[in-house]
């Protein structure tokens, strides 16, 4: 029975091929616009949040305290109403105590690799300015499995770091900066005021701008004697089997050795929050696109109710019922929907082609990337329901007031 | 003894508005199985309205009306629905076949929504419909390529695809040319012979009329009766 309600509303369709046609273009770029854009926007959000797993720590753990330590008055007056004023988190000017335990029960997570790191200073004299380096002494044979340095560098290697005590790795920006090559010595001075020569073992590129300037890599060791710490670290860097138990490794690591230890999502959350105040945003704005197209739809169908008014009362003397009327025009609106969410995706299928094939340099970066399309099933679900939500509820209020048409006032008007 | 197919007491149908207005006005009747029943009056007395009553198409103001015995007064839109498709075909003055379906789907619709036979024996049902009305070779024609007198047969046999009890034709006649006419009042009229099915005409044709088994005047939305006594003619209000 429904076989003939889906008939007639298919003569429909077909019999004004022009509106429908018109009327389903706008459900056609709105589906194609929304999977350009989504495609595009989770494409880079989630090449955005790739790079950050692969490129920093996922917790990297310092020797700072988030909070005051608990003062004795507090904890024996917990509930009275004491106000202690100007207390401050303490520092530790001997870096991470016991630091090699914190190591230890972080290596027993299976897959978790955790690296001790003492950060520091130096300069670096270019044609009469002092230039800020950041050193991070590491044991070399860990550096591999925890930084993506390995992976990029451009000119000697992480395992002559490991061979030379006096080595050390910088930028290949650095390097044209100061005229240096692997195998030449640099010219670093520490905040003692001393200079001290260290020999260039290796180069990395990884295409920011700001860190192949300003990071060099040394043996841990020797850090430590450079800034006068011996044996002391500053931070422990941590990489995850799951990036995603960041978080809860974190606060665990936390909560035992006090010290402030910070998961990647927790070091970005500005970020991320712009990220889903963009989505909020392309959303938004494709609905309204979408409820333009819809638009489209409702008019071509209360259009056919109007126009159609007559052969409803017919459908009715016959012996249709209120709903096979509202049905038959449900459907139209699924068939232009269909149509338009098929062509639409299609289109938009090809758009993503396009903008993926696209290269780009981005802010920061020196290199040209294609725009990272993503082809999710996702993305192409979400454009086929958005496409049908809209047509079906653009169907519907026409729908409705062609089932209520009252079949003895049209046959007596005519 | 004759069984009644309809029966109508004192149906009132009035619209509201401003001004109040009586189309139909205590009409009573019945009309048995195999009888030919002409209504006839001038325009505007309310002969539609008295027919879109019985055909369960408007409802009444106040009476009652049985079809096959059920009282209909108490039945929702889709029973009313479901007893127009089973037991009731209309065919009204301009024809009323859907534009964008040939003649045969046309004849099929009402079968479809019955939904009682297979997609091939509807076919044939309608196949054969047409064929009876001369239209064997029009079966795939669009109502537009028809002609007056081929619309209206192919409107009389979709009237008659689910075979229903009781026909309602609403002045069949009245788009039609001589010719055309005449055809198709002797199908209507055949269509009662068989007895198994009442017939009501609404027609302003005096011979279609005075051929029907009974005649019904309808003046004013009132049924109109003859005083035999009186010599004076009667003058129609209007
Ligand atoms: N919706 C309406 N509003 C007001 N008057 C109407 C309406 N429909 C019909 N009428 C009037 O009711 C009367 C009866 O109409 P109808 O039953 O179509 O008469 P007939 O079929 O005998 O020509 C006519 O005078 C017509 O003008
Ligand atoms: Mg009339």
């Amino acid at each position: 029975m429904n076989r003939v309600l889906f008939l007639i509303a298919t003569k429909h369709v077909l019999a004004r091929q022009r509106q429908s046609i018109v009327s389903t273009l706008g459900i056609v770029l709105g589906v194609a616009f929304f999977l350009a854009v989504a495609g595009l926007m989770q494409g880079s959000q989630s090449d955005f949040i790739r790079r950050l797993i692969d490129t920093s720590p996922h917790i990297t753990i310092s020797d700072e305290f988030r909070l005051p330590r608990a003062q004795p008055v507090e904890t024996v007056y917990a509930s009275g109403a004491v106000d202690l004023r100007s207390a401050k988190p303490a520092n530790e000017p001997r870096g991470i105590r016991g630091y090699e335990r914190i190591l230890e029960t972080l290596r027993a997570i299976p897959g978790t690799r955790a690296s001790p790191v003492l950060n520091g200073q130096g300069l670096v004299r270019i044609a009469g300015t002092d230039v800020a380096v950041s050193l991070s002494g590491m044991i070399p044979s860990q550096m591999r499995d925890i930084t993506v340095v390995a992976d990029d560098m451009v000119a000697g290697s992480i395992d002559a770091l490991a061979a030379d005590a006096n080595g050390i790795i910088i930028g290949d920006a650095l390097a044209k900066r100061l005229a240096i090559g692997v195998g030449g010595m640099l010219p670093l001075a520490i905040g003692d005021g001393q200079t001290h020569f260290l020999q260039v073992v290796g180069l990395f590129h990884t295409g920011r701008m700001n860190y192949d300037e300003s990071q060099a890599f040394l043996n841990l060791k020797r850090v430590q004697s450079l800034l006068g710490r011996p044996a002391r670290v500053n931070s422990i860097i941590v990489k995850l089997a799951d990036p995603y138990q960041a978080r809860v490794v974190a606060s665990r690591v936390e909560k035992s050795g006090g010290y402030k230890s910070v998961s990647w999502q927790e070091a970005t959350e500005d970020l991320m929050a712009s990220l889903a105040i963009r989505n909020v945003i392309v959303y938004a704005v494709v609905g309204a696109v979408l409820v333009v197209a819809a638009l489209g739809i409702y008019n071509v169908i209360s259009t056919t109710v109007m126009e159609k008014r007559r052969d409803i009362a017919i459908l009715k003397s016959i012996g249709f019922h209120a709903r096979d009327i509202q049905l038959i025009f449900l459907f139209e609106g699924l068939l232009l929907g269909i149509a338009g969410s098929v062509l639409g995706l299609m289109l938009g299928a090809a758009l993503m082609w396009s903008l993926g094939k696209v290269t780009m340099k981005y802010p920061g970066t020196s290199e040209d990337y294609p725009l990272p399309v993503d082809w999710s099933i996702f993305v192409f679900l979400i454009g086929l329901a958005f496409a049908m939500g809209a047509s079906l509820s653009a169907a519907f209020l026409p729908a409705r007031k062609g089932a209520r048409v009252n079949p003895a006032e049209i046959l007596r008007g005519s | 003894m004759s069984e009644i197919v309809v029966k109508a007491e004192k149906l009132v149908r009035r619209l509201g508005g401003e001004v109040p207005v009586t189309l139909v006005d205590e009409v009573s009747l019945d009309i048995a199985m195999g009888e030919f029943v002409a209504i006839t009056g001038p325009s505007g007395s309310g002969k539609s309205s008295v027919l879109y009553l019985l055909g369960l198409l408007d409802s009444p103001t106040s009476g009652r009306l049985f079809l096959n015995g059920v009282e209909t007064s108490r039945l929702d839109d889709d029973q009313l629905a479901d007893l127009r498709l089973a037991e009731i075909g209309f065919v009204f003055q301009s024809f009323f076949l859907l534009p964008e379906f040939s003649a045969l789907e046309n004849v099929m619709l009402p079968m479809q929504r019955l939904g009682r036979l297979s997609g091939g024996a509807m076919r044939e049902r309608a196949a054969d419909l047409l064929a009876a009305f001369d239209l064997g070779e029009q079966l795939h024609k669009l109502p537009r390529q028809l002609s007056g007198g081929q619309s209206q047969r192919v409107a009389i046999a979709r009237a008659l695809a689910n075979d229903p009890p009781l026909i309602l034709a609403d002045e069949p006649t009245g788009n039609l040319d001589v010719h055309a006419s005449q055809n198709v009042m002797r199908i209507v009229r055949d269509l009662a012979h068989g007895g198994n099915r009442a017939v009501v005409v609404v027609t302003h044709e005096p011979f279609f009329a005075e051929s029907a088994d009974r005649m019904i005047t309808i003046i004013d939305g009132k049924i109109w009766t003859p005083v035999p006594d009186r010599k004076e003619a009667i003058v129609v209000p209007r």
